[in-house]
């Protein structure tokens, strides 16, 4: 048994493991980081409460503010009433527990899966979970990093374990080079449309091979964030020094001997050789166009260059009556260019794509060019630390400068919880990374997009690539 | 919570795939900071059709979803949950559910019986041909029950038992608490820690 080889899932799986379940009852896990924020804790604590319970390890326990928050006039009361119940819910569990939290208006305030990595607390070989189904970003950092619901938020703060079935493992092969233009977004755009919205599920999905070797930590996030969008219960990449070099020196990596140590575990998790998925995937990073999505989830994606699907095209019933139901919903007609698709609103936020490189790379494209007149665009930085690392880059006056609005950090635009919504009707090319119905506003349409495909559609004002700049 | 074992009620043919989280509750219903209360936001903006299914006087007090595969992707509120609980539904049926809503509705006692897509069609079939006519959900058998049809059922063996038996997911970790303990004595040192904070 010892000697079998294994995938980094199981590894870091067999290392967290507490009490393993018999006659058919779940593994005990033990949990290495718990993140939390104000909309799906409050009943948590509530619950133990009742129960009289208290929370096992605080220090193992971080709070931040980031779905209700706005992203304007932040220094003064939040407007909505109930969005301010939610959140002094938060800092008042917080303080009764003692949990660390950072509120907004503090520097390390934020989107909470932007927080953890920028901190350093998010480490290669860890087990995270979070309320929140974009917990997936973490395993970017080859953790092990799954969304929770309610009670298992309770569940960990009052044990510091989960009980958890063990999944099975994908392998996502994507070799190759990406050609110009093309990102990490639009990698896992093609896999979900690939595999389908339900192809994860019960997986947790490794991404391997020379295109994802070559991602920087930022774009690694961006494809394990929507891992939970395939419905995987977790994404990973291996650990390597990409991964090595970003951690080092942050707040929260290890230091001295402990980092030597930490280095030298951490290069043992990635996949043995030898070691079998229980399903794979491959992909051709060299052919990638950049993706886009035409529907209402987010498999529904095309390349950029190509056009709006007729349902018939799809032989599966469901297929096509979603499609049928999709197309009405975002007021699109078969047949119809991708790149004749004209948009309202472009947003560049999310816990998708809004680090310090997603903004660094959508300003460059929009440097010294003019915004579309009929397009409004909102920059929101994934966190106040990122926001002011871009202001100290300048980035901040670029955006400004082209007439987009310059946020503050928080979910803003990717789901309508805070006053960044969509009007109905309206469409928008978001770096988000859900185009359900309503998930803007109500009655509001999305495209998903990369931070390129963004800035390329702020500029013509329909949707585009950065190539189609350079023909004109 | 309460046990599971058998229960009739009022079958809803939901003739929709991949129903994510958003569509069963929307975001902005998820800022109460109470669990219970939710049975207005259930699918709070198909609802405002007045065609939508539950709007339909037959359907008004569902109580057994028959959905579509794919039921309950997306974001991992347990607020989904909450509200079709709290709307009166006692248990959904679908060919596929997203794992994230299949754990938090096995906390809450719903029942999420996994159903093939063929039999999925045969009970929309008898339900609309008898609008209001009930489903008997037998957690013991593992069979849904619409007069002379009978499908039956996948669900987790562990979430079944925990079901029947009405039992809390904390208790029954608490039991291993020795054995966390020990665990957390033998973490390395490099491990990440939130407190103290450092910056």
């Amino acid at each position: 048994m010892t000697n079998q080889p294994l995938t980094l899932a199981e590894k870091v799986w067999n290392d967290h493991l507490v009490a393993k379940g018999e006659n058919g009852a779940p593994d005990l896990l033990f949990i290495d980081l718990h993140l939390i924020h104000e909309v799906t804790s409050p009943q948590a604590f509530d619950g133990l409460r009742l129960a009289g319970r208290s929370i096992r390890r605080p220090d193992l326990t971080i709070a931040t503010e980031d779905h209700n928050t706005p992203t304007v006039d932040i220094d003064k009361p939040i407007a909505d009433p109930t969005s301010r119940t939610q959140i002094e819910a938060l800092r008042h569990n917080a303080k009764e527990f003692g949990i660390r939290i950072h509120s907004l208006g503090d520097v390390e305030q934020g989107i909470v899966h932007v927080v953890g990595p920028q901190l350093g607390l998010t480490m290669p070989g860890i087990t995270v979970v979070c309320g929140d189904s974009h917990t997936s970003t973490h395993g970017a950092f080859g953790a092990l990093a799954i969304g929770i619901g309610t009670s298992e938020v309770e569940h960990v703060l009052a044990t510091q374990t989960l009980p958890l079935k063990p999944f099975k493992t994908m392998a996502i092969n994507v070799e190759g080079t990406l050609r110009k233009g093309v990102t990490a977004k639009d990698i896992i755009l093609a896999v979900i449309a690939k595999i389908g919205t339900g192809g994860g599920q019960g997986y947790v999905l490794e991404y391997r091979g020379s295109a994802i070797r070559s991602l920087s930590m930022e774009a690694r996030m961006t494809i394990c964030n929507m891992s939970i969008e395939a419905g995987a219960r977790a994404g990973m990449v291996a650990p390597d020094e990409i991964t090595f070099e970003y951690l080092k020196g942050r707040a929260h990596a290890p230091q001295g001997k402990d980092w030597e140590d930490a280095v030298e575990y951490w290069k043992s998790l990635p996949t043995d050789d030898g070691a079998t998925f229980d399903a794979e995937v491959f992909l051709d990073a060299n052919i990638l166009d950049p993706f886009v999505t035409w529907g209402t989830n987010p498999g529904q994606g095309v390349s950029l260059n190509d056009v709006v699907p007729a349902p018939s095209s799809f032989a599966d019933p469901n297929e096509n009556a979603a499609a049928q139901r999709a197309l009405e919903y975002m007021d699109l007609v078969p047949g119809t260019k991708m790149k004749d698709i004209k948009v309202d609103t472009v947003f560049l936020g999310s816990c998708t794509n809004s680090r310090i490189e997603d903004l660094r790379a959508a300003a460059a494209i929009i440097n010294g060019k003019k915004k579309s007149d009929h397009v409004r665009m909102l920059v929101v930085p994934g966190s106040a630390r990122v926001r002011l690392q871009a202001e100290q880059e300048g980035l901040d006056q670029i955006f400004k400068d082209f007439g987009a609005e310059w946020r503050f950090a928080g979910c803003s635009m990717c789901l309508g919880m805070n006053p960044d919504q969509l009007a109905p009707g309206e469409r928008a090319a978001s770096t988000s990374n859900r185009n359900f119905e309503g998930r803007q506003g109500k009655g509001a349409r999305t495209h998903l997009v990369s931070p390129l495909v963004a800035a390329a559609t702020a500029i013509r004002g329909t949707l585009s690539a950065p190539s189609d700049l350079e023909e004109n | 919570m309460d046990k599971f074992t058998r229960f009739s009620g009022v079958g809803v043919p939901l003739r929709r795939s991949n129903v994510d989280t958003d569509q069963i509750i929307p975001a902005v219903y998820l800022k109460r900071i109470t669990k219970t209360g939710f049975d207005d936001a259930l699918f709070a903006s198909w609802r405002n059709d007045p065609e939508f299914i539950l709007n339909q006087d037959a359907y008004k007090h569902g109580e057994v979803l028959v959905a579509g595969p794919d039921f309950g992707t997306g974001s991992s509120r347990e607020h989904a949950v909450w509200a079709l609980r709290d709307y009166g539904f006692k248990a959904v049926l679908s060919a596929k559910f997203a794992d994230i809503f299949r754990g938090n509705a096995g906390k809450q006692g719903l029942v999420t019986g996994e159903i093939s897509e063929s039999d999925t069609e045969k009970l929309w079939t008898a339900i609309e041909a008898n609008p209001g006519v009930k489903i008997e959900i037998d957690l013991i058998k593992k069979v849904a029950t619409l007069g002379d049809l009978s499908v039956p059922f996948a669900i987790d063996e562990y979430t079944r038992w925990r079901l029947l038996e009405g039992l809390d997911d904390i208790g029954l970790t608490l039991r291993d608490e020795a054995a966390i303990t020990a665990f957390e004595a033998k973490r390395p040192a490099w491990m990440p820690k939130t407190l103290p904070a450092r910056h």
